[in-house]
């Protein structure tokens, strides 16, 4: 049983982006704050506190979560990924990314990163989605700019090119 | 150049989106620019009318972790109100002084280690207030009776200004049909997702403030700010947010931050960011204005629309904000909006209420216009017996440019041919098909259309129309649209541009690129657009920011002046290398060379280089290497003449949108069978983000239209404070929308290109409102068309039942009613004589036992008792002070009694009549009806839940007097409570 | 919004959480999924003294398949949807699910954290009301299991002990003649359902459990006979029969007539939906 007085710190280790971390708060305060304040990656945004923007969302163990409604002291020993580990290790736009470029899927950026998180989740559950599915998992984040459509249209196009690149791969192997 | 080798008009990639989609661009909450910084938060008003009695900060002060407190008097002290035009009698301070005017409304400012313990320390902050009755509607603040809202200036009518162009009676004294129509046009807030940031640090030395923030401009607002902190222009560095996370308008309103959190700064002697929250913003930020219209149109037989009467009452929140009243007028010189009208009256009011001010927002004034105006002419095409289309092609302007009545010039446009492009792309006669054969089979289906001039590259005169000519005379002239941009070539040959346009989002880096390269003959990978302003930097003006549409306008135009500066030197460095006229040279791919004179060619990153190292031999008329500042600032945009006439906008673009939707009558639900909208904005410099400017100004509209409000109960509480109750349209909830393009370009601007972006905002609300209208022969209804309002309408009832008083009951005998938003009654049995029970709720000692939570009652009259009570619903639970008034007894049959509470979470006030009658030998039945109102931030947060909460409480309490009497210990086991608590709760649903 | 600050205790194990409960019992909130709680912590709507987090006792996150479906308290949203034995032995709730809160939030959000909650909008609660299911409630003291029915006494207040936790919840198991159906009504998806309407239908016995959530503070579940051959006029009959029994909240977004008439359209709908996937089976 773990016990943190109110007030007091606690250290947290995890993993963030592929690398294990270290981390000293609160137990109250948010997981978006630890990352961003604490460990400095600002690219989760905050944007309502109260868990229905989903611009503060990250993928913890694959999922996608509000990380606005996690407490510190809960990530302890987690594997958390933020929209800095989605590119590549040189820092190429991952496939997804590229839609999103391609598509005009985003104006001024704020939502983005919580998208791309939960989006990220669902392409690896969905590989056939439909525009109807693609959008009921967006009724979880509020975009003031685009309208929505263009990050449809990207996830949708995301979908079918891993579709027939796994189909290329699936018949390569096959001729082998 | 070819077109197909232009890069204007093109779907270029944006450059800002690798920064974005890695998460490395920098927002205002990403910045730390001084050493350090702490945290500050607010302590806001939970009252949306009420004096400030006293402010307690002490134990604030001693929380460890905080460096100061910034009162209401610091404020007073240390700085000026921010100025209005209309009078010096409104003060507006960026805080409550003295009186509390709007839920939200920032009280003192606790700044500490971190954003938590300035939370924590808010908390510890004791105000004492004394409520009064709020002014929340238009009709409370013209009503003579109302509380006024500023004493000194002595109404809550704060403008009046009338106008007259042409011969408005005369047309109405002849009409053949006059047709009217009246609006209460509602409140929104576009909530950007990222909210205000302000970090202000204070050098004393110097006296000069250094502040960064996502202010979006104009920057009109910086002397204004300024004269407020009492400081002169160079000691208010303002320096914007590399990125600014959506503003649409909302952060024009950061400017009264900038003074409190910089007064704060300067108060604890440590630089201060405050980051606001999704519930300050909800409350405090700013909203469009509300507005109340009252349209008359008047008709010939044929339909012709002869003369327009106008009386709109805007709604501007608790303080006259700058740049208000400038929503009311920056619609005004195209009050004909698309139509041949030539006579005008108008008749304008200002009030104030007990809201958030007012600033702007999407659509800035188009909205609240646009919708009476559009209504009224589907009305009058219902009664006059024509199409509502047709009616609209009769009257559309049809020759350009065209001046309307109030001095606008319309350049270009095609008004027929973009409403014919609409119908086509609808598919109107499939609609109109579609619409039969539903009416046949008993549905509501609809047709709506709106139309729409969108103003863009606004002349700042506009807002001087609310001074008439005389006050006008007395003052220095406001007048201009302009922009400015400067494009320089390094000694490398890179090209950096700076431009002040200030973007959330729009891509102006990327389109900025793409104008630079076709008139410097580079690629927009080479152009580096910098949209940072720094007010200690040359490329600011007054007119700085975004907002009216000006980037597409003169923003571009400016940065096309400066390229083509740029570009003529390039030639004329090449010209006289190549021995030609500086005419024949071309620029193109980053080489100069004379097509016509030769197969020479130079690098043009070659000719910059030359101009920066070579200065001692520059060919003639060039001054030096490439730096060139443009000032793109018409010379049309002048003042208004002594007749109110002025051209008020740069450009003018217009707007088709028609729908087809089915309204089910069970559920009030409207579903779109189709959307289109046709536009023309001109040229388009870049289609995938005007694409994408459309659609977001859809969905603003769309939510506008359907599901968005700030809506405020009768005692000023706003009941919108989270995003669970100010529902902004997701994915699933936007219908598709059909874009068709027709441009007539602008010859006011160096591209052609008009604003765009705002029409959808502008008149999704009406399109929605005429198709509903079309479909259930609705006449009046005003958005939003939640489906429960909707439901309302349809079957005959109010639309907004609970922020209304009910006419019906309960109420007493005398007919007065028991005012308040939650009602009920109940009734219970007690097995004791009805005197037993009366002196029971009248003694201080067995009330002490009786009132669960209750640590302490005393009776401080015989008709009053002040008491403290620890009320806790489900948990959520705060220490109540209680005051109660019993009145209008007669023993021991009736009485009633009136509460008000007050706690760190909220308040409650409600009145009961209570009623004992001796049922049987020995049994009193206690009946009681209440009416209630629970305020402040329980209300905002369990909106939903208050109804509930409110009848528990109360079946608690005549739960335990009854055990009380009865002999037994109020509370008993578990078991027994839940018996107890099912008997009370059956008394409300009759034993089902 | 920064939440008060509160001792922060993370229970290994079900004893360790009881322990904690029974020690400070009503200064303790329960920390689930997080959904609800968290955003009342950061609101300041609650100040609870001390916070429990359970989401690392392994033994509440079980779906156990006997007599009855038992969930673990901790059993995701998410979780419990793409089950199988609760596809097919509980459809109902499969069918209820896709409308709880959003896709982000049923990755964290728990069966048991709702039923506890209790808003009176809440799809779990309602299903479990209908089909007459079961709360397990532990303390120090003693296990016990108490019916939907009784469990839900107003808005967001349960006969919960400030010592108890809810460890579990029991579903009955469908019978193979039981056919259901789920129908809700919100502004927005995902939206607080305005009026949620189950139906559980057995085919056999002709009998028919609706319930109704939204409409007053608790879960309403009325039970009907229906006749064979069941046709429009009857259902119609019985939705606006029942619709006119109930107590109907009113609030900013629907008036009490406004809910009523969504309660008469969606028993329709639930009551044809079941009745044809019996037919289905004829």
């Amino acid at each position: 049983m773990l016990e943190v007085e109110a007030g007091a710190k606690t250290t947290l280790h995890f993993t963030l982006n592929g690398k294990p971390v270290q981390a000293e708060a609160e137990a109250r305060m948010q997981l978006a704050d630890l990352l961003r304040h604490v460990l400095k990656q600002y690219g989760t945004h905050v944007g309502c506190e109260h868990g229905i923007c989903g611009a503060c969302t990250v993928l913890i163990d694959g999922r996608a979560v509000r990380s606005c409604l996690i407490f510190a002291a809960q990530v302890e020993g987690a594997t958390v990924t933020t929209v800095e580990g989605l590119a590549g290790d040189n820092g190429e736009l991952n496939d997804l990314q590229l839609a999103f470029r391609k598509h005009h899927a985003l104006q001024c950026g704020f939502c983005t990163p919580g998208i791309l998180a939960s989006a990220t989740q669902f392409l690896s559950e969905h590989a056939n989605a439909s525009e109807r599915d693609i959008r009921d998992m967006l009724s979880g984040h509020i975009c003031r700019c685009t309208g929505y459509t263009g990050i449809v249209e990207a996830i949708s196009a995301t979908a079918q090119n891993r579709k027939s690149r796994d189909k290329k791969q699936t018949s390569t192997e096959k001729d082998e | 150049m070819a077109a197909s080798e232009r890069w204007v008009g093109k779907s270029l990639e944006r450059f800002e989106d690798a920064a974005l989609l890695t998460g490395r661009a920098r927002f205002m909450d990403d910045l730390e620019p001084a050493a350090g910084l702490c945290h500050a938060a607010i302590l806001r008003s939970q009252h949306g009318s009420a004096d400030i009695r006293s402010i307690d900060i002490a134990a604030a002060l001693a929380l460890p972790g905080v460096f100061g407190v910034l009162t209401p008097d610091d404020v007073a002290a240390m700085s000026n109100p921010i100025g209005n035009m209309v009078s010096r009698k409104l003060h507006y301070y960026p805080c409550a002084v003295g009186r509390a005017r709007y839920f939200g409304e920032p009280i003192a400012v606790v700044v500490a280690e971190s954003r938590y313990v300035a939370e924590d320390a808010v908390d510890l902050i004791e105000v004492v207030y004394d409520p009064k009755p709020a002014v929340v509607t238009i009709e409370d603040a013209l009503a003579p009776s109302s509380t006024r809202l500023h004493d000194d200036f002595g109404s809550n009518v704060v403008h009046e200004r009338t106008f007259r162009y042409g011969d408005p009676e005369g047309e109405f004294a002849k009409a053949a049909k006059v047709v009217s129509c009246r609006v209460d046009y509602p409140r929104v807030n576009s909530t950007p997702i990222e909210t205000y940031g302000v970090i202000a640090d204070f050098d004393a030395g110097n006296g000069r403030y250094t502040v960064w923030s996502n202010f979006q401009g104009p920057y009109a607002m910086h002397p204004l700010v300024c004269d407020a902190l009492r400081v002169r222009g160079h000691q208010l560095r303002l320096i914007s947010s590399p990125s600014s996370g959506g503003s649409f308008g909302i952060k024009h309103g950061v400017y009264p931050y900038i003074v409190l959190i910089g007064l704060a700064a300067r108060k604890v002697g440590r630089p201060v960011k405050w980051i606001e929250d999704r519930i300050e913003h909800l409350a405090a930020s700013s909203a469009a204005t509300g507005r109340a219209t009252h349209i008359d149109g008047a008709f010939d037989e044929n339909g012709r629309l002869l003369a327009l009467r106008l009386k709109q009452t805007e709604n501007v929140g608790a303080y006259l904000r700058p740049p208000d009243p400038a929503s009311l007028y920056r619609m005004h010189s195209t009050l004909s909006g698309p139509y041949r009208v030539r006579h005008i009256a108008v008749e304008n009011k200002v009030v104030v209420t007990n809201q958030v001010p007012s600033g702007l927002n999407r659509g800035f004034g188009g909205p609240q216009f646009y919708y009476p105006l559009e209504r009224m002419m589907d009305l009058a095409a219902k009664e006059i017996g024509i199409d509502p289309i047709e009616l609209r092609l009769r009257n559309v302007v049809q020759t350009f440019p065209y001046e309307t009545p109030a001095g606008s010039v319309l350049e270009s446009g095609d008004y027929r041919r973009c409403i014919e492009l609409a119908l086509e792309r609808a598919g109107y006669k499939e609609l109109v098909a579609q619409r039969e054969s539903a009416r046949k089979e008993g549905r509501m289906f609809g047709i709506g259309m709106a139309l729409a001039v969108e103003t863009s590259a606004s002349n700042m005169a506009y807002v001087d129309l609310a001074l008439t000519q005389a006050q006008r005379a007395k003052q220095l002239p406001k007048s201009g649209a302009a922009g400015r941009a400067r494009v320089i070539m390094d000694p490398l040959g890179a090209i950096i541009v700076h431009v002040d346009s200030l973007p959330n989002g729009q891509g102006h880096r990327t389109v900025v690129a793409q104008i630079v390269a076709d008139e410097v003959g580079v690629n927009p990978e080479d152009v580096e657009v910098i949209t940072d302003l720094d007010t200690f930097g040359g490329a600011w003006s007054i007119t700085s920011g975004n907002y009216s549409n000006r980037f597409s306008t003169v923003v571009v135009s400016a940065v096309a002046v400066a390229a083509r500066m740029a570009a003529r030197k390039l030639r004329a460095t090449a010209a006289k290398a190549f021995g030609v006229e500086p005419g024949m040279v071309q620029l193109l791919n980053g080489t100069a060379s004379a097509p016509g004179a030769g197969n020479e060619s130079v690098p043009i990153r070659r000719l910059a280089m030359q101009l920066h190292w070579d200065a001692g031999d520059l060919p003639e008329g060039v001054d030096g290497s490439i730096s060139e500042l443009a000032e793109f600032s018409p010379d049309t945009m002048t003042v208004p003449d002594e007749h109110d006439r002025m051209r008020s906008s740069l450009t003018y673009s217009f707007q088709c949108d028609l729908t087809g939707v089915e309204v089910n009558a069970e559920t009030g639900r409207v579903h779109v069978h189709r959307y289109v909208s046709a536009h023309d904005a001109g040229t388009l410099l870049n289609p995938a983000v005007v694409e994408g400017q459309l659609r977001g100004g859809f969905a603003h509209g769309f939510g506008a239209a359907m599901l968005e409000r700030v809506t405020y109960a009768a005692d000023g509480t706003l009941l919108s404070g989270t995003f669970q109750d100010y529902l902004c349209p997701t994915a699933p909830e936007l219908p598709d929308l059909d874009i068709a393009h027709y441009a007539t370009p602008s010859p006011n601007t160096i591209q052609g290109a008009k604003g765009l972006g705002d029409g959808c905002s502008m008149i999704a609300p009406v399109t929605m409102a005429n198709a509903i209208a079309d479909a259930t022969g609705l006449r009046d209804l005003t958005p939003p068309f939640l489906p429960g309002r909707l439901w309302q309408l349809l079957h005959g009832g109010a639309p907004d039942l609970t922020l209304t008083r009910p006419k019906a009951v309960p109420h007493d005998e005398t007919g007065r009613e028991l005012s308040g938003a939650l009602r009920g009654r109940g009734a219970v049995a007690i097995e004791v004589a009805p005197q037993r029970v009366w002196d029971a709720l009248l003694d201080p000692t067995q009330l002490r036992a009786i009132i669960p939570g209750c640590e302490n009652i005393e009776q401080t009259s015989p008709d009053t008792f002040r008491a403290r009570i620890r009320v806790s619903i489900a948990g959520i639970g705060a220490l109540y002070e209680v005051q109660i008034r019993i009145f209008d007894r007669e023993e021991p049959e009736r009485l009633k009694l009136a509460a008000r509470g007050e706690s760190k979470l909220g308040f409650g006030r409600g009145e009961a009549l209570v009623t004992l009658e001796e049922a049987d030998l020995g049994v009193t039945q206690l009946t009681y009806e209440y009416g209630a109102d629970v305020g402040g931030r329980v209300a905002t947060f369990g909106q939903r839940m208050l109804d509930g909460v409110v009848k528990v409480v109360l079946a608690d309490f005549f739960d335990r007097l009854r055990a009380h009497v009865r002999g037994e210990k109020p509370g008993g086991t578990v078991l027994q409570r839940v018996r107890r608590f099912f008997a009370v709760l059956q008394a409300f649903w009759g034993g089902s | 919004m920064k939440p008060a600050p509160f001792k922060y205790v993370r229970a290994d194990s079900v004893e360790e959480a009881l322990s904690v409960l029974a020690k400070f019992g009503d200064d303790v909130r329960v920390v689930a999924g997080g959904q609800s709680l968290g955003a009342m912590l950061n609101m300041r709507i609650v100040t609870p003294t001390i916070v429990l987090d359970i989401n690392r006792i392994i033994g509440l996150s079980k779906i156990e398949s006997g007599a009855d479906i038992v969930t673990g308290a901790m059993v995701r949203q998410a979780d419990a949807l793409s089950n199988s034995a609760i596809r097919r032995h509980v459809g109902l709730l499969a069918q209820a699910l896709p409308h709880v809160g959003h896709y982000q939030t049923r990755n964290r959000g728990t069966l048991g954290g709702s039923v506890a909650h209790a808003d009176p909008s809440a799809e779990i609660p309602l299903v479990l009301a209908t089909l007459g299911g079961e709360i397990e409630l532990r303390s120090a003291r003693r296990v016990r299991r108490v019916a939907a029915k009784q469990f839900f006494r107003s808005a967001l207040v349960t006969i919960r002990g400030g010592d108890e936790l809810v460890t579990a919840l029991h579903w009955p198991r469908a019978s193979s003649d039981l056919d259901a159906a789920f129908f809700e009504f919100a502004v927005r998806e995902g939206d607080f359902a305005i009026v949620a309407v189950a139906c559980a239908f057995e085919r056999g016995a002709r009998r028919m459990r609706l319930g109704f959530g939204g409409c007053g503070e608790v879960p309403h579940v009325v039970e009907v006979s229906a006749p064979s051959g069941t046709n429009a006029n009857w259902v119609e009959e019985i939705a606006r029969e029942l619709s006119k029994q109930l107590d109907f909240r009113s609030d900013l977004l629907a008036s009490a007539n406004y809910r009523r008439s969504l309660a008469t359209v969606l028993a329709r709908k639930a009551m044809i939906a079941s009745i044809e996937k019996a037919r289905a089976y004829a």
